[in-house]
This record gives C-alpha cells, structure tokens and sequence, in this order.
C-alpha cells in the first residue's frame, strides 16, 4: 500500500518534472522502494554502481549530468554501498568552476572522506583557493568543507585565510569562520592557540548572530581553563540581560522569546564561570532572578531556558533565593503531563540535592510515578537520581531494585552500568555484612562476567579482613556464613568465571576454618569445579590453589589427609598443562605435600591472607655477596642512567609518554620555550631511575598477582604460595577505613567508620529525632499522600527515609507501636510488594572525572611544597588533549602520564617483573597527602569505564572533594 | 555538539545521513539501524530523548521526531541542551516545509542534497549557527539562484573541462 501511494506520488511529481531529477533518478528511487527483499535491493544498486562508475568516467558527458551522477552515487553509499570508486570524482568536482558542481563537489567530498583519507591532500589545495574567492558562497562552502577535512597537518595550510575571513563584510562568513577556527581548535589546540584572543574580539562584532557563534568557541576554551575568562563575567552578563530584555532585533526571536539559544549558551557559559566563585556568582543572581520571572514554561524553548537557568544556579555559588526558584520551576516539571519536561525535572532534582537534599523529600511521589513509568528514558534517569541520592538508610531498597532490573535487562552495556553501580552503593553504604555477601552473590550471578576484577578482590578482601572492628568472633561467623553460601552456590551450571574464583578463593582460605566441613569434602567440590569448567584457566588455577592451601592447613594441624583419585587426576592432569602457571601450582602442590609439618606451617600460615608481606626493595641480602664479588675483582655496578651513550630506556618511553615531541625529528619551527615543559624533561632525566623496565601496573590485580608468583617461584618454589593471595598493599580500602592498607588517613577514616555503622545507627534514635523535627511540616503532604496508594508510600518512605518513613507511620499509628524500628519493617514490606516495573539507571555522564584531576588540588589543603602538584603542572601541556566531548578521554590520556612519572620517581634498582615497588612507592607517597593519593591511585584503572565511574563515586564522598552533602548523611 | 543528524524513515530506510564526528562509511549502516530498532521499541507519547551511549558513546543522548513516515534524529553529547535540540530539530522541519511547500518523504528522497544545504545552513562542524528557519530560508533561495545563474555555463562536455583533472 505504502509503496503504491509513494510511486503515484512519484508519478504526479514526475509530470511537474520541476525537482531537477532525471527519470533515470526516478526510476532508481522506484526501483528500491518497489524492491522486495534487501538482496534485490542491493542486485539493483550493484546494477546502479555499475552503471555510475562508466558514466562517471566517460568524458563526453555533460556537466550538469556529471552533478546527478555524483549525487546518485551519494545516495548509493548512504544505503550502505560502497562507491570509493567514485571519491575521486567527488574531488575532481571540487576544482570544478560552476557554483553548482562545486557546491555537489564539496558536498560530496565531505560525506565521502574524512581528514585522514589519502584523497583529502588534493582537496585542500582547492579550499586554500576558494577561501579566496570573491563569491561569498564558494567561501562558504569552502569553510563547511574545511570543517570537515582539514585535519591537524593542513590546519597551517588554510589558516591565514580563515583568520582574514573573521573579518569578511558578510556575517554569515564570518559567522562560519569562527565554526572553522573552533574546528581547528578542536582538532589541534596548539595550532590555533595564539588566535584564541580573535574569539574574543569577536564577541564585539556586531552581529547578534555572529556573537552568538562566537560563544561556542569560548565555552570550549572556558571549560578548558575558566579562570582565565574570569573577566568576561560581567560581560556575558550583561549581554545575557540584553538578550533577555529584548535588546536584540526581533528576527532573533524564536517563539517569541528572545534568541534562545544564545541565551542557552551564555547561561552554560556562566555555569562554568561561576563554580565555586562567589565573587563571579555575585554577578549572576539578578539577571537569573530575572530570567526567572520572565519565564515562559508554556513553550518548548522557554522550559528549556528555564532549565538551563537550574543548572547554572545549582553549579554557582549557592544563593538561598535562587535556589527557591530553581525548585519551584523543578516541581512546575515534575508535575507537567509532559514526559520530556519530566525528564527534565528528575535530570534538575538531581542537581538540586546535591546542594540541598531536602528538596528531593517534597517530590518523592512524582519521583516514585517516574520509576514506573513506561518511559524507558524516564526510568533510567529516575534510577540516576536515586543512586546520587542513596543513603545508609535507603540503600537495600535501591539496590534491590537495580538488581531486580538489571537481572531483566539484556542490553549489556546498561547492565554492565547497573552492575557496576549496584555494587559501588553496596560497598559504601551496606547496612550489614550478611546483606552485602548476598547482594554481592546476586551481582556476580547475573552479571559476573561484566563485572570489574578489581570489584571481586574487594569482596575477597572483605571476606578476608572483616569489617575493621574488633569482634574476631563476627567476622569468623561473616566467613562461615559465606562458605555456607558458596558451598550452596557452586553446584550451579553456569556460573561467570570472576564467580568461580571468588568461590574457590574462599573455600580454599576458609572452607575448612570452623571445621564444620571436612577438607576432603571441600577438596572434592574444588575438583568439581576445576573439572566443571576445563576451558577457563584461571579458575582452574584459582581451584588448584585452593586445594593447596586446604593441604597446607590440614598438614599444619598435624591432621593425615588422603589424596582423593579425583584430586590426583587433576594434579596430573595440571602438572601436563599447556599452561606454565598452572603446571607450576601444580607441582607446587606435590612439593609441598611432601614437606613435614613445620615447615608447612611456615610456608602456608593458617588465615594470614592479610598479613603484609615485607619486601627487601634495596635487595640489602645480597650486600655481602655483592661485596664478595667486588673484592674478588668484578665490575662495579653503574646505573644505566649514568652510563654514557646509552640513552635509558625507562627514561625515554616515559618522557614520550609526557611529551611526544621531546625525543622525535621536529619539523616545525621552535616555539617559545615553556618552563613546564623544561621542568618536565629536568625531572625526568635527575630521577630517572637505573632501570625502569617495570611495566606501568595494569588495572587488575590479576597480572600483578601472576608475576609475583612467577618471581619467587625461581627462589623458592614454595614461597610462590603467597602469589595466591591478595595483594592488599597499595589498594584502597572500600571497607572499613578508607585508606591504603600500608597507610591511613585520620580524617577520613574517622568518618567512614560512621558509613560502615551507618546501618544500626540509622533504624535508631538518629533519624527519629530528625524526623520528628521535620513533622510538622509534613502534615500537608500526608493529607495528599493518603490519596496514594498505600505501597506507593512505603516505597516513598523507604526511599526518601526519615520523614516519610515518619509520615508514613503516623498513618498507621493505630496499629503500631511508635518506637520499634519503623524502617528495617518498612524496607521489608516494600520489598514483598515487589513492582513489576523494570528499573533502569541512566549510565553516568561522569561530570565527577573533571573533577578528579582537576579539582581537587584546589579544594585539599595540601602543603605548598607539594610534589604532587608539581607533577600537575607538568602534565600540562601533554594532557591538554584537545578532546571536549569525552570527559573519559582526557582522564584517561591523563592517567598513564600520571603513573609514569611516579615510576620515574622510584628510587630502585630492582629489575624483577615485579611492579610491587612502583605501588610501594606510590604508597609512601600518598601516605602524606591522603586527598591526592585517591587520584594517583586511580591512575592506572582509569582505562576501565566501570572502575573509573566507581572511583569517581568513591572520591565524590571524600571529604576533601566538594560533595559535602552525602557525607554530612553519612555523619548525621 | 552535535554528533550526528539523521532521517531515517519508518521502513528502516536512511534518508539523510550527516556526521560531524567523522564515522567510517561501513559503520554508517550499522548505526542507523541500531538507533532505529532503538526508536521503533518506544511506544508513543513517551519522552523523546533516549541516551544512546552504547551506540555513540559516553555522554551521548538523542533526540528525536516521529513525524508521519519519518524519524527526525538529532545526535549530541552534553554541551547541549535537550529541549533546545527538540526545538532544533523543530526549526529543521519547518524549514523543510518551507522550502518544498508541504513536505513528504520523497520529496526528501530526491533532494537530499537540498536538504544537506538547509542543514549546512544551521549547523557547521557540530555546532548551531542558526535557529531561525526564515533567515535559513534566505540564505538557501540566495544559493539557489546563485547556482542558476551560473548553471547556464554548465553544458559543456565533461572533456573540455579536462583540464582541472590531475
């Protein structure tokens, strides 16, 4: 039916013949739309291509013909064909004189190629020539193409004339300039950076238009370095009160209101500006305040200057009336009927709380109707919203229900988010030990294998240390309870390997511990596992291991143990593997179950995963045997780095890393000397160790763990037990203190051992007391909410904590006693009502990162002879990636710079595959500097979306960093 | 800024396709159909944004328009504002309909290229240039009677142009 309506169609429009398409065109439009199947589809491109490619060559054809062709082959490649074929006639076209083919030309080109194809170099010339010319349009088409395809080497080529055009007469020139130069800025940073001043000439001109443009470049560059636009405050301001007053000519209304989009731009603009800069937020309020009034929430556009008025305000400096607005407007778009202005409503309630949570409560019902809402889009914002506003007391509803989702999604980027951000609530607020096991057992179920390494370790550290308290007896019962579950688990088809080796992991350490189980009975089911999964390495080996270390405490004990058949076959089986590491724990176990019982003992001590294991880095043992060989006539040692004429290799790959240019053939002309980057190569060369063969460490444990047991190994075969266990140096904490294991940090350990307490605490007197307080003012809301329904409420309360858990209580008060912790009945309760409604979380857009790196030398007190600051200084110049878009990019390009220069700094002459003393060293570092050591930390893992968006959670509630609002929960 | 604009009409069809992150060719077609089994999963009257990060990458949203038998999409990370965008693709149809009085899909399908220069017209390498479709309006009808006058030059035969050719 559709397809015989389009060809009437096609047949009215081909007697009007005025579409300036040929019939053959025609026919080809026809053809597709008639065809049945997507082979004749694409038989009759093929057929189409064909017939292209001899006409395109064929000299004899008419001009104006020439340009159709080209466009039909533009609409072959955009139904998927290729027609590279044609590319050089697209560029041939571009050189050609009429405005038309030109213009088809450049159109052409630009969809074809990109600025790194071989085609583009013969393309350029013509740019360079039509930015010349005298007919406006050739120019602009010129600039559009250029946007396109002029990369990094031919910036220089084109540049001269695109600065002269930022001063053609026409605006729309002008205007496309300034498009061309942000491009190139974007591309390259360092080619255009000494016309960064023409963009703020240009925010003089006097076109509207062109300003406006002109703001696009400037918002790049402020959020590159706000501080150095600090004196353009009062002029956005002052340009955004003209635009809101009407100022501008009324062809820049839209919808009647006045230039919207500039005034998009500009209040973005001084969202930047004004972070965290009273003095510059100062400036804002009164045209923000006027915006406000003005606002036109009956439009499209006026709602979404009004959020971006929301924005602006909850990222400045806080302004108590200001605020009062912003969440007025906020409930104006949670009560709309309109999804998109919902959307937009949870998106700025989520910005609000994070100034002030208590706005959050008053909306609790419109929030809980965006979680079930069909709206796919809604549900995952709603479930952002929830994650930024988890608390202790909140926790087990919202985790519950993303893994309730999460179980029921297939999209596995979304569930590898979910997951992720699951397990990073349950780590910090979990209000028991049991329901975090559990809730981390769910996890690895279901999303095991999308789930970080580095998340696994942690549970496993967990399960090793307890929970930092003192009670020895909770945590041998936490373990027991573990085993329990495991042992219950481990029979299950399918499970994700990272599950697997958690499993074997703990059954191997403490299966046997409280001696409810017998080693033979924990032995057979290792052996089922490692047989069950004969494909995956790493369990294996983890299996092996673990039966290992349960021989090991059998024998200490004195106890006789048999060799089950099935364990024999394994370590026989192992002892032939392909693998080297598993052979190697293979014959460790045949060596070690002929050794007697002290020795045993002392190889494998029972539940010493935790102990430190002290590493000689100076090598101090080997002081007499080098002494020897010295007396006896050997060489001295000489570091490589003093050797002459040998360039290190340590210090070459990590100044390239720093600075690319540094040791390559340059080829353009010498800039000004920057003194960062002289102190750059300075630093690099003085500390540049003697040998720097140790790779920068990997994010996961799990290599560093295989060279530690690879290195003893060729010591003694027996010391390469310990690789089995966890490396717990140099790694932070998420339970109990949040410090490295090797060094603490008062300040923040004081407070997160409230987090780890946070449970108990809140189903007690804290939160009643608040919520008594808050009472009174809830009458009015409980009066609408009676209207609701009664499970909507728990959720509500559940979710919102004290005050509605108080409101809620009051209702039933007949019923109930007051004092009998109200939550913990109200959580369970919520949690029976199971809702069907799926549970979505929207991935972060992680503003968090920037912050990272950038931030938190301002915000941490940290002395001024502060090495780490130093080193940020050097990375300047390579980490200013030109990259806007991704804020992932830059921290990651940042992260492997940030490690090389640590590894630089280590002052050792160990050349063992072990990377314990970068860590080491790392350590001692950050040991004085808590705030800092969180981001070096994080150095090496940020190359993991899923790790980094956890550690970016995890410094967000570090008190040093500007998030003080979660913490002040956490501490009551 | 803006990363992609694309037209895709109901049947799967791409109309339009512009990118201003460059993407490969042969990635172009899987693109447009993940976005379209994407937008023809969600029911009506709901939202028209959908975050689209595991297609276009962190950060990435889009927004949409089911009108008659065409999906409008607009692709953008989070330099930009989600109802503005509504309101650009908004500007971008109405532009449209100005210029082929009354739009529909073929007329679309034929003058693609058209329909690349009203886009050019509003978007240059990412980034918003103009929002009002009248201002849009003059500077295509400017074009194209620009190209008119100088198409009369253009019935020469291929060969005697010859000499622009490498």
């Amino acid at each position: 039916m559709e397809q015989l309506r389009t060809i009437g169609r096609e047949l009215a429009m081909g007697s009007q013949g005025g579409w300036g398409q040929s019939k053959e065109f025609l026919d080809l439009v026809k053809s597709i739309g008639e065809a049945r199947s997507k082979a004749e589809e694409d038989r009759i491109i093929a057929r189409e291509l064909e017939h292209l490619k001899r006409r395109l060559a064929d000299p004899d054809v008419p001009r104006r013909k020439m340009k159709e062709l080209l466009l039909r082959l533009v609409y072959a490649e955009m139904l998927g064909h290729d027609a590279s074929f044609g590319h050089i006639h697209a560029v041939k076209m571009t050189h050609d004189e009429s405005l038309p083919l030109k213009r088809t030309g450049y159109l052409a080109v630009a969809l074809f190629l990109d600025e790194r194809h071989d085609l583009v170099i013969l393309v350029v010339n013509t740019i360079q020539k039509d930015l010349r010319s005298d007919n406006y349009l050739v120019v602009c088409a010129a600039l559009t193409a250029a946007c396109r395809l002029i990369g990094e080497e031919a910036i220089p080529a084109v540049l001269p004339q695109v600065v002269e055009l930022l001063a053609h007469p026409k605006e729309a020139v002008r205007k496309k300039a300034i498009m061309a130069l942000h491009r190139f800025y974007q591309r390259s940073p360092s080619s255009v950076s000494h016309l960064i001043s023409n963009f703020r000439k240009r925010l003089c001109d006097n076109d509207p238009g062109v300003m406006g443009a002109t703001l696009c470049p400037l918002y790049d560059l402020i959020l590159e370095e706000p501080n150095s636009y600090k004196d353009l405050v009062v002029s956005f301001v002052n340009i955004l009160k003209q635009v809101a007053e009407r100022r501008l000519p009324t062809s820049y209304d839209y919808h009647q209101m006045p230039a919207p989009f500039i005034q998009i731009k500009l209040l973005k603009i001084l969202a930047v500006l004004g972070s965290g800069d009273k003095q510059a937020s100062g400036h804002m309020y009164t045209v923000l305040g006027d915006i406000f009034r003005k606002g036109d929430t009956a439009s499209n556009i006026g709602n979404a200057i009004l959020y971006e008025c929301i924005c602006c305000i909850s990222s400045i400096f806080p302004n108590p009336k200001m605020l009062e607005a912003a969440a007025e407007t906020t409930s104006k778009f949670l009560k709309s009927d309109s999804h998109n202005l919902k959307y937009m409503g949870i998106d700025a309630l989520g910005r609000l709380i994070k100034i002030n949570p208590d706005i959050a409560e008053e909306h609790q019902l419109a929030v809980i109707d965006c979680l079930e809402d069909p709206d796919d889009t809604l549900k995952r914002k709603t479930f952002e919203l929830l994650y930024k506003m988890t608390k202790s007391t909140n926790v087990e509803v919202i985790v519950d229900r993303m893994i309730e989702y999460m179980i029921n999604i297939t999209d596995h980027h979304y569930k590898t988010e979910i997951a992720s951000r699951c397990v990073e609530l349950a780590e910090q607020f979990a209000p028991s030990n049991q329901w975090f096991i559990q809730t981390m057992n769910k996890v690895f179920e279901h999303a095991g294998d999308l789930v970080n390494i580095r998340v696994a370790h942690n549970l496993m550290r967990l399960i090793a240390e307890g929970f930092g308290e003192e009670d020895e007896g909770a945590d041998s019962q936490l373990r027991s309870s573990a085993v329990d579950s495991y042992l219950r688990i481990v029979g299950e088809p399918k499970l994700p390997s990272l599950f697997l080796q958690i499993i074997c992991w703990v059954l191997g350490e403490y299966g046997t511990a409280d001696g409810k189980y017998s080693a033979s009975y924990i032995i057979g089911k290792l052996c089922d596992v490692a047989e069950a999964h004969l494909t995956d390495d790493t369990v294996k080996a983890y299996a092996i291991s673990a039966i290992l270390k349960i021989f090991a405490f059998e024998i200490a004990l004195g106890r006789k143990i048999d060799m089950l058949p099935e364990c024999q076959t394994l370590v026989d089986e192992l002892s032939a593997s392909h693998s080297t590491d598993l052979q190697q724990r293979a014959y460790e176990l045949q060596a070690l179950l002929g050794l007697d019982k002290h020795a045993v003992g002392s190889v494998m001590p029972a539940d010493a995963s935790c102990e430190d294991i002290e590493v000689d880095r100076n090598l101090s043992f080997l002081n007499n045997y080098v002494q020897q060989a010295l007396e006896n006539g050997a060489a001295p040692y000489i570091p490589e780095s003093e050797r002459s004429g040998v360039i290190s290799v340590g210090s070459y790959r990590s100044q390239e890393q720093q600075e690319t240019a540094a040791h390559t053939l340059r080829f353009e002309a010498y800039e000004m000397p920057k003194p960062s980057l002289a102190l750059a190569t300075s630093q690099a060369s003085m500390s540049t160790p003697t040998v720097d063969l140790v790779p920068v460490p990997e994010p996961g444990y799990y290599k560093e763990y295989h060279q530690t047991s690879r290195s003893q190994a060729s010591g003694d075969a027996l010391s390469g037990e310990f690789g089995v266990k966890l490396r717990l140096d140099g790694v932070q904490k998420k339970w109990g203190r949040p410090t490295y294991s090797s060094s603490s940090t008062p300040s923040s350990s004081a407070s997160s051992q409230q987090a780890t307490n946070g449970g108990s605490y809140s189903d007690g007197g804290g939160s009643t007391n608040s919520s008594q307080m808050r009472e009174s003012s809830y009458g009015s809301k409980r009066q609408q909410s009676t209207e609701v329904s009664a499970e909507k409420q728990r959720l509500a309360a559940s979710l919102f904590g004290s005050a509605a858990a108080k409101a809620d209580r009051k209702a039933q008060a007949s019923r109930k006693t007051a004092k009998e912790s109200p939550l913990v009945e109200k959580v369970t309760v919520t949690n029976a009502a199971t809702q069907p409604v799926k549970e979505q979380v929207i991935p972060a857009a992680p503003p968090p990162d920037l912050l990272d790196l950038g931030d938190e030398p301002v915000s941490s007190s940290t002395p001024s002879a502060d090495p780490f600051s130093q080193l940020e200084g050097l990375l300047g110049p390579a980490s200013a990636t030109p990259v806007i878009s991704g804020t992932s990019d830059t921290s990651t390009s940042k992260a492997p710079d940030l490690m090389s220069i640590f590894s630089d700094d280590v002052p050792t002459g160990a050349t063992s595959g072990s990377t314990d003393p970068i860590l080491g060293d790392v350590n001692s570092m950050s040991s004085h500097k808590g705030g800092t050591s969180v981001s070096a930390k994080k150095g090496p893992s940020l190359q993991d979306a899923l790790q980094k968006d956890a550690a970016a959670r995890q410094v967000g509630v570090t008190p040093t960093v500007n998030n003080p609002n979660l913490f002040k929960d956490l501490l009551g | 800024m803006i990363q992609a604009v694309m037209v895709i009409s109901t049947q799967a069809k791409p109309r339009l396709l512009k990118f201003y992150n460059f993407q490969p060719p042969e990635k172009h077609q899987d693109l447009v159909r993940s976005v379209f089994q994407l937008l023809s999963a969600r029911p009506d009257s709901v939202s028209n944004f959908v975050e689209v990060d595991s297609i276009f990458g962190p950060g990435t949203k889009m927004v949409y328009k089911h009108l008659a038998t065409l999906y409008f999409v607009f692709v953008f990370d989070n330099s930009e504002n989600e109802l503005a965008m509504l309101d650009l693709v908004q500007v971008f149809v109405e532009t449209l309909d100005r210029c082929f009085k009354n739009v529909c899909e073929l007329d679309i399908v034929f003058n693609f290229n058209k329909m690349h220069t009203i886009l050019d017209e509003m978007i240059l390498g990412g980034q918003v240039i103009e929002t009002s479709s009248e201002e849009i309006m003059k500077s295509v009808e400017e074009i194209a009677r620009l190209e008119k006058q100088s198409s009369t030059t253009s019935l020469i035969p291929k060969s005697i142009s010859e000499r622009f050719s490498r």
